[in-house]
């Protein structure tokens, strides 16, 4: 269960591809090509990498809205997701979902959504439907510290307790949901104990340390793979940016955020692979150019791709 | 409780006295703040209306002047933040529950619809709920199906609770004090795309009763019922009708669709025999539907064509802009509607 060399690099790969495309959505966001509301994954990028090995791609995954790293890692190609941000229809949801709603059927990335915890129910329900098929697939759920004090999570956690349902539970814990912290939302600010109350192991992990969310969550898809009922996983880590374009950031200090960044999950993996002798910086260097240029091509096929028709808003609401 | 005689103003036209300009966020804050000034038992409790200073920045500097203990920023717990609002107004608050937009109104729907609208009857009128849920609506800002709904009708389907939907600063301000001040429980409901707008505000202390519809233009030939956001819409096609038409259109704001303040439409009807109403939710089981089924009720004898309506198209609101705005109303929707009559 240990990542290899090449996967190794690939995680930073895909980290860097997540940095570069989120701020490229920020400036677009700007410039007024992208609407609605965006939650950049900034920060949170080794959680995102931590899944895409850790998590085989016959599993299912299902997140929040704060949810471009989490598709990018699922595989998701970054030009389709990046027409989605321009509405385009060749956007991974035909650019009717948008930033907060990326799905893609084919690779079971069951989608973000956009209303706080309600996903949680649904991951419960997509688990069950493997259960009850006798099938051996897991569900992972992400979520945001926030959607942990809204019925819908003590609702899904003791479905999934009392059924054995195959569900790994991740909390991305990024201290903030909006501006309120996790400490004045919550009674008991340990999240990860929270599994106690559902029959559940419990675990947290550093959040912005890749190779222990790995080993983390590759041990969690093993204990729920193997019957042993869901587990609640709690990555600790911290958003960069606003909680969405516009976030005037009264609820913290400019320091508290500095301070952070010197802890970037990027910086850290390209590091720990150059100390380990995995890469040298150079080569760092030539997977950032990449991960620029591919957004590049990303944006430039968003650009290019057509407005979905007008028809187009009648069609889907019913099979 | 410091004393207050406010002028009672049915409406903006009628008001000759001072006023300061001001944006709609600006008069609903300043009803809040003089509210909370008044009255110790007043108090906001919601998801980020403290140390953010309210998600449009409506409650911006209350948490400094009135500190934590009547300006409760709560955990995203829409279901408690309700439930717990109806138990604090039971029991002699007069709690302003704060629910960030309406889509998340979906989760406390059990405790408006159940509990707030419904313990005073129940119980045969022991309970009183004086409580006002403050909220807010809309689409059209590509925020995609979950996050763009106007389901106002929805909640005033249910007799026990008051829905309120202010079109202008002074209108907000006006009702948000009356909503205050009232012993039920009301479903304030302020449109998202509308904070920036401006109006004239009296400078003295003033209240617009609950359930009164205003005549926002006056008009002869056709008659026009909104509310909300709608009204700029509604307005707007109002003026294209009459400098390209020479269609002279009327048009009603009810303001609040719990009272539904029927009589000003009936009697505007009476005069045009014509009407078209503008709603920005959906067209099914809508305040359009009733408006039309209680036209054809009550002045049957005076319908020289049928009840149009304009409506949200009948699908969820998508993301992509174009695509988004198509499926809302708008001026010329209105404008077709109304030839189609005349
Ligand atoms: C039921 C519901 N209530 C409120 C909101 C508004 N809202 C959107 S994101 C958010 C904060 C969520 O924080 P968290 O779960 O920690 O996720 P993060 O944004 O930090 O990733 C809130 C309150 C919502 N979308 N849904
Ligand atoms: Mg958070």
């Amino acid at each position: 269960m240990a990542m290899t060399d090449e996967e190794k690099i690939e995680a930073y790969r895909l980290m860097m591809t997540v940095r570069r495309f989120e701020e490229r959505c920020a400036q677009l966001y700007s410039e007024g090509d992208i609407g609605g509301f965006l939650h950049l994954y900034i920060g949170q990028e080794a959680i995102a990498a931590a899944l895409r090995f850790a998590v085989p791609e016959d599993d299912n995954v299902i997140t929040a809205y704060r949810d471009h790293g989490v598709a990018i890692a699922r595989g998701l190609p970054i030009e389709k997701l990046m027409a989605e941000m321009l509405g385009k229809v060749t956007g991974v949801s035909k650019g009717k979902g948008g930033s907060m709603h990326l799905a893609d059927v084919d690779r079971r990335y069951w989608g973000g959504y956009a209303v706080v915890g309600g996903h949680l129910p649904l991951a419960a329900g997509l688990a069950l439907a493997d259960q009850y098929r006798g099938d051996d697939r897991i569900t992972v759920c992400l979520m945001g510290d926030g959607s942990t004090n809204i019925g819908y999570f003590h609702e899904a956690l003791n479905l999934a307790g009392v059924w054995d349902l195959p569900v790994v539970w991740v909390i991305e814990n990024n201290e903030y949901g909006m501006g309120t912290s996790v400490s004045r939302a919550s009674a008991n600010p340990d999240l990860s104990a929270r599994a106690t109350a559902y029959g559940m192991p419990g675990k947290k992990v550093d959040g912005d340390d890749v190779q222990a969310t790995y080993d983390a969550m590759a041990e969690a898809v093993e204990h729920v793979r193997s019957g042993n009922g869901p587990i609640l996983l709690e990555a600790m880590t911290y958003r960069f940016r606003g909680h969405s374009m516009g976030d005037p950031e009264r609820y913290r200090e400019k320091d508290e955020v500095s301070k952070q960044e010197e802890q970037d999950p990027i910086k850290l993996w390209g590091n720990h692979l150059i100390n380990e002798g995995v890469v040298n910086s150079d080569r760092l260097d030539e997977i950032e150019k990449g991960a620029e240029k591919a957004v590049d091509e990303a944006v430039r096929f968003a650009r290019e791709s057509p407005l979905p028709s007008p028809e187009e808003l009648y069609t889907d609401v019913y099979v | 409780m410091s004393t207050f005689s406010p002028t009672v103003i049915h409406s903006e036209k009628e008001y000759t006295g001072e006023t300061d300009r001001k944006s709609v966020r600006q008069a609903i804050s300043d009803a809040l703040w003089e509210e909370m000034e008044r009255d110790e038992n007043v108090f906001i409790m919601g998801e980020e209306v403290g140390v953010w200073g309210g998600t449009y920045a409506v409650t911006r500097g209350f948490y400094d002047h009135f500190g934590e203990r009547r300006v409760r920023d709560t955990p995203i717990s829409e279901m408690v933040i309700v439930g717990a609002a109806v138990g604090a107004a039971m029991n002699g608050l007069r709690p302003i529950a704060e629910i960030m937009t309406i889509n998340f109104a979906f989760v406390a729907f059990d405790a408006i619809v159940n509990h707030a609208a419904k313990v005073r009857y129940m119980f045969g009128g022991q309970f009183t709920v004086p409580l006002v849920i403050r909220t807010t609506t809309g689409g059209g800002r590509q925020l995609g199906a979950t996050h763009s709904h106007s389901p106002e009708a929805l909640f005033a389907h249910f007799p026990g609770l008051y829905v309120v939907t202010p079109s202008t600063p002074f209108d907000a301000k006006g009702l948000l004090l009356s909503a205050i001040r009232d012993d039920n429980p009301v479903l304030f409901v302020e449109h998202s795309t509308l904070y920036q707008n401006r109006g004239l505000v009296p400078t003295v202390d003033y209240v617009v009763p609950l359930g009164k519809a205003d005549i926002k233009r006056e008009g002869s030939d056709v008659t026009i019922v909104t509310y909300a956001k709608m009204v700029e819409i509604a307005l707007d096609a109002a003026e294209r009708l009459q400098d390209e038409e020479g269609i002279s259109a009327e048009v009603i704001d009810l303001r609040s669709l719990r009272p539904l303040d029927l009589d000003p439409v009936l009697e505007s009807f009476k005069k045009t025999n014509r009407c078209v109403v503008v709603e920005e939710g959906h067209p099914f089981a809508s305040v359009s539907g009733e408006i039309a089924a209680r036209i054809q009720d009550e002045a049957f004898d005076w319908m020289d064509a049928p009840v149009k309506r304009v409506n949200q198209e009948d699908v969820p609101l998508p993301y992509s802009r174009e695509l988004e705005q198509s499926a809302l109303p708008n001026a010329d929707k209105v404008i077709a509607a109304v030839k189609e009559i005349m």
